[in-house]
């Protein structure tokens, strides 16, 4: 990395039952970035250019998951900074609730299995011109860990097919599918490209002190980071 | 006023507790073909107008107790006696 200047401000959000914004920020923090805390119930974010919704049970999964997180006030903000071509990554829950809120495609549905699955899991990276794969080589296969009830990817045959032509699929599961997801999809993007959503958990794979020691999380949070940073600048220079 | 709406996984989705409970009854002997478990809700509309009630209770399908991607709905709308 030429800079590590400045520092990126990203907005990491709390709703009532996530449980994993407190990892979010401070594997943030380790990376460069200075991590703000965003209460659910803020009608807007702090000057940002990028946002982490995080992992964890938002409204208890009630209804489905990540269907009542959605109508959040600060997710009419979060849509906001996305249109405006802000960074936007949702993790595990966080991903739910942008299907839910209709700034990714697809759906998340209960596991196969109907079995939470908490574990290690391989990964191959897709794509590596996206704001969150930056760091990482094209086929690359990264360990990070799961822990999921409903991380079942499911989009029909007509929007599978249009997420594979249009390189929307930026993470697959490799060798065994933990849950069902169609395609082994374990994260994808949106048409722009500047909203992702992943099932597993880079935030816990950023520290060797915890899990198992795999640090492959840096290489996405730290992408996510280079990025705001860079668009912190880009933004500063228009306006 | 008083609904229902009824939730359902859409057909062709995979609807792993429909299996679950699939698999129980038929451990327990019954001869059963297919499960599906969808979702009940039952609601106490404060507004009296019929057609404005079915018109309301769409668009809280659409919104919310239903992801019209994966999940089907019926609303069954009950008069108070």
């Amino acid at each position: 990395m030429s800079t590590t200047e400045p520092k990126p401000r990203i907005a990491v959000v709390t709703f009532p039952g996530s449980n994993d914004d407190r990892d979010a920020a401070h594997a943030l923090a380790q990376l460069g970035a200075e991590p703000v805390a965003v209460w659910h119930a803020d009608d807007e974010l702090p000057d940002v250019r990028a946002v982490v919704l995080p992992g964890g049970f938002s409204y208890g999964d009630y209804l489905r998951a990540g269907a009542l997180a959605r109508f959040a006030p600060v997710m009419e903000a979060v849509r906001a900074l996305a249109a405006g071509g802000g960074l936007v990554l949702g993790i595990c829950n966080g991903f739910q609730v942008l299907c839910e809120a209709g700034l990714l495609p697809g759906a998340l549905r209960p596991n196969h299995s109907l079995s939470f699955v908490c574990r290690d899991v391989p990964l191959t990276v897709e794509r590596t011109d996206t704001p969150f794969t930056g760091r990482c080589a094209k086929g690359q296969r990264l360990s990070i860990p799961i822990k999921h009830g409903e991380g079942c990817f499911f989009a029909g045959p007509e929007l599978l097919s249009e997420l594979e032509a249009s390189g929307q699929i930026v993470l697959r599961y490799e060798g065994e599918n933990p849950n069902g997801s169609v395609a082994g999809i374990a994260g994808v993007v949106n048409a722009e490209g500047n909203v992702m959503g992943l099932m597993p958990h880079p935030e816990h794979a950023v520290d060797p002190l915890i899990g198992s020691g795999s640090t492959d999380g840096a290489l996405l949070l730290g992408s996510l980071v280079d990025a705001a940073r860079v668009s912190v600048v880009e933004h500063a220079a228009v306006s | 006023m008083r609904a229902t709406v009824l939730v359902r996984p859409k057909p062709g989705i995979l609807d792993p507790q429909g299996e679950a409970v699939l698999g129980s009854l038929r451990q327990l002997g019954f001869a059963v073909g297919d499960a599906r478990v969808g979702r009940v809700v039952d609601l106490e509309l404060e507004n009296g107008d019929r057609e404005q009630a079915r018109a309301d209770l769409e668009r809280m399908c659409e919104q919310l107790l239903a992801n019209p991607l994966i999940e089907s709905y019926e609303i069954e709308l009950v008069e108070d006696a």
